[in-house]
């Protein structure tokens, strides 16, 4: 049945959320436990927009900034993780309905798909 | 305060935050924003970045829960999705065009809005006798189970649902929220689905919605990743409880109490974005 595979592929799509936003809190739990253990911030850095820098702002400078294990990159890092959770059930949707033979809902999860990979390279 | 002190303190708000978006089906986000702004005194822009994090947590927690029910309806979502992302798209953008007062404002209105919504009683719309011929190319219909039979339902009025849809994704991104409240409009009023199915496959399109809007607010900074941190934390703790609790309670009287603590934030916002306080 159509139904079950269907019921199936969303099945997939939540275990994969719940996996993907498990590991995320992991990693932003560790990097803020190393944050507030080092209790490096000011809390001047909240209360003003301020011109941010490219370890937090691109997601090269975050990983980069992550690899040196620096408190904010690894945080950053795990939002990044976070991020990418919804974005890979996109992708999950695009090859389960490739295999449900749904050409219509293919080409629909990859406009979806297109339109958020448009937002990570877009400047501003 | 320090900042352990500090970071502690809105753990602690974030949970109950959470707590209570779950409980109303309105989300963490409607209220942390304010109690950011107003009580911790953080710039707009980086509780609407923290609060657009916890959004993506929530809704990717809560997804597995709602999909073992068999309720949402992943072509609906989907199909959605293109309206909700490219909304968020020119959402995101314009929170860099206009000012962090005009923020406080629209999102004060939409608390007033969505205080509403939350208490209204959740009903199912009759369906219309002649199916939307454009649901019916699209695919857009479903079944659910409900008292062991199986009740079977398609969306009228595609393309207005669409466009609300847009509307949403765009309020989503200038406010860093879910928007949840709006959806019902274009889900529940519009296609005419069945609750049970708008608010999972809501809930479902969320994250994705809310991942369109993170890309840009990544950019251009918005997202801190120490006040992300115990804001998502928390409000994703608070939710997962608040989901447990749901399952069980009346929620009446919540919702009550919620709606106008609500239309209290909501009041202030407005008042200190009129004033240009923000």
């Amino acid at each position: 049945m159509a139904g079950e595979k269907e019921h199936g592929l969303e099945m997939a799509m939540g275990r994969m959320l719940q996996i993907g936003v498990t590991i995320a809190a992991l990693v932003v739990l560790v990097g803020g436990a190393m944050y507030l253990a080092q209790n490096g911030g000011s809390l001047r850095e909240y209360e003003h927009f301020h011109a941010a820098t490219p370890a937090t702002t691109t997601i090269s400078g975050i990983v980069a900034s992550a690899k040196h294990l620096e408190p904010r990159g690894i945080m950053g890092f795990g939002i990044l993780l976070l991020i990418a959770t919804p974005v890979c059930r996109v992708i999950f949707g695009v090859v389960g309905f490739a295999i449900l033979r749904d050409r219509l809902y293919t080409a629909i999860s990859l406009i979806v798909l297109g339109v958020l990979l448009f937002s990570f390279i877009a400047k501003r | 305060m320090s900042v352990l002190l500090f970071s502690l303190a809105v753990f602690g708000t974030s949970i109950l935050a959470g707590f209570l978006g779950a409980m109303t089906g309105l989300g963490g986000g409607v209220v942390i924003i304010p109690v950011l702004c107003l009580l911790f005194k953080v710039d707009i822009h980086y509780a609407l970045g923290a609060s657009l994090v916890s959004v993506i947590a929530t809704s990717s927690g809560a997804a597995a829960a709602y999909v073992r029910e068999g309720f949402s309806n992943i072509r609906i979502g989907m199909f959605l999705e293109v309206a909700t992302t490219l909304g968020a798209l020119l959402g995101a953008y314009l929170t860099a065009k206009v000012t962090g007062n005009w923020i406080g404002v629209i999102f004060g209105l939409v608390l007033l809005y969505s205080a509403w919504a939350s208490l209204q009683k959740l009903q199912d719309v009759a369906q219309s006798a002649t199916p939307d011929p454009l649901a019916l190319r699209l695919n857009l219909k479903g079944s659910y189970p409900e008292n062991g039979t199986e009740h079977e339902y398609i969306a009228s009025h595609v393309p207005a649902a669409f466009g609300i849809m847009f509307g949403a994704g765009t309020l989503s991104g200038l406010l860093g929220i879910g928007s949840g409240a709006v959806k019902v409009l274009a889900m529940d009023y519009a296609m005419k689905l069945p609750f049970k199915v708008s608010t999972t496959t809501s809930n479902f399109m969320i994250g994705v919605t809310a991942a369109a809007s993170a890309g840009i607010y990544l950019s251009r900074g918005y997202i801190l990743p120490s006040l992300a941190m115990p804001v998502m934390l928390g409000v994703l703790v608070g939710s997962l409880v608040g989901v447990r609790v749901l399952a069980r309670t009346e929620v009446k009287t919540i919702r009550i109490g919620f709606a106008a603590v609500i239309v209290a934030l909501g009041a202030e916002m407005i008042f200190n974005g009129v004033t240009g306080r923000l």
